[in-house]
């Protein structure tokens, strides 16, 4: 589209110019220590953004602030222009279950349920029936080349293929950002890159953004753009051209 | 690694004579390479020639007379943009990093920005390379692995030193 942006719809993923999600001047504090001193990020639709930055620099708490898991002290966060500090808890849960996806480093699949079933999840937490849920996680397993482990319980897999699950599980919804919080963590150089072809793979596929925590320059080089943050604050480069 | 823009930067601090510079080059950045006498003077008489220095006074001494230098308007620009501009990302650069991060620190520029730029184009290389190899065959692959690899551990070393800026201000100031 390239239509007068004033005009057009706000909602409409295919502007690349407007923010889909947008922080600004964030703070905050845990007791007397600002995590955040400022920091902002604004991310497009489709686009994978690298948030680097040394340990302790507010890179986990942008993140959490970014998808409504944490409240800012002050600042705004907007997500296809609604505020959601003026959103109300549950409104705000239903935001993180329908539009937002999420991979950590680990420890996000329920060990009781297989694989198939903590894929399908969040489907039926969203009341989708069963088979149906069901069907679209296989789907998912499968795009994420772990359909073997579908009945095998999380415990029962290696760290890769978890993280595989753990990544299916994340997109099943449709979310149309992803946060991924140092997703390859816990995985070796092999393991990792495939995960992050995976992730972003199905990210560009399905135009969801992609917010990706980490310290690792080889993970980073997966995304389109870095943020940096450094003490609270953050610095949004762009790519040399 | 560029030595008319490091005598450049050691002479933004004021004018110097060749051999005060030489030993400030060595003291800062030669410790495994000296710089030669005439490496120096050659290297002066060029800036000189490019308007980037001018002469300074003679300092009257035993032995030969000593010319002094000093950076022109010109000279601080020429600095300015050199410490702007990243190098081109490639193994075994850190030298020339080391150095444009000393001088940023010494003459109150910021030491961030240098390693910030540093980064961005580090990382759209290293962008190219994951392409490259997504696309290609075993053997591109391994290619790109390799480049890949001693990039990260630039960066690697580029954070550390950006995890130490106050700790390398401190030293370089003192």
């Amino acid at each position: 589209m390239t239509g007068d942006q004033t005009t057009g719809d706000p909602t409409d993923d295919a502007q690349p110019a407007r923010p889909l999600l947008e922080a600004v001047d964030l703070h905050k504090s845990f007791g007397p220590t600002p995590a955040l001193d400022g920091a902002g990020l604004g991310v497009r639709a489709g686009e994978v953004v690298a948030v680097m930055g040394p340990s302790g620099s507010g890179k986990s708490t942008l993140l959490h602030c970014l998808a409504g898991i944490l409240t800012p002290d002050r600042g705004t966060v907007r997500y296809r222009d609604v505020e959601l500090s003026a959103m109300g808890d549950g409104q705000r849960s239903e935001l993180r279950r329908t539009e937002f996806g999420f991979v950590f480093q680990f420890g996000q699949l329920v060990p009781e349920l297989s694989c198939l079933e903590n894929v399908a999840l969040p489907l039926r937490l969203g009341s989708v029936k069963r088979k149906q849920a069901e069907a679209r996680a296989r789907e998912w397993l499968e795009r994420l080349e772990v359909a073997d482990v579908a009945d095998k319980r999380p415990g029962e897999t290696s760290g890769g293929q978890g993280q595989r699950v753990a990544v299916a599980r994340a997109l099943v919804t449709g979310p149309r950002v992803v946060f991924a919080d140092e997703p390859t963590g816990a995985l070796d150089s092999l393991n990792g890159e495939r995960v992050m072809q995976l992730l972003v793979t199905a990210a560009k596929e399905t135009n969801a953004a992609v917010v990706l925590v980490t310290h690792e320059p080889r993970v980073a080089a997966y995304s389109d753009r870095e943020v940096v943050v450094r003490d609270g604050r953050s610095r949004e480069m762009e790519p040399v051209t | 690694m560029s030595i008319g823009h490091t005598l450049l930067g050691l002479l933004e601090k004021g004018p110097r004579h060749g051999y005060d510079l030489k030993k400030a080059y060595d003291e800062r950045f030669g410790q495994d390479r000296p710089l030669h006498y005439g490496q120096v003077y050659t290297t002066l008489s060029r800036l000189l020639r490019n308007g980037l220095v001018e002469e300074a006074g003679v300092e009257a001494g035993d032995g030969p007379e000593r010319k002094r230098y000093a950076i022109t308007d010109a000279g601080v620009t020429d600095v300015e943009h050199w410490l702007g501009t990243p190098e081109k990302p490639e193994p075994y650069l850190q030298n020339t990093l080391y150095v444009k991060v000393v001088l940023a620190l010494l003459s109150g520029r910021s030491a961030d920005e240098v390693l910030d730029v540093q980064r961005t184009a580090h990382l759209t290389t290293m962008r190219e390379l994951t392409k490259r190899k997504a696309g290609g065959d075993l053997a591109d692959q391994l290619i790109c692995d390799h480049a890949l690899f001693h990039l990260e551990a630039d960066l690697r070393w580029l954070e550390l030193t950006a995890a130490r800026l106050g700790r390398l201000k401190t030293a370089v100031t003192r």
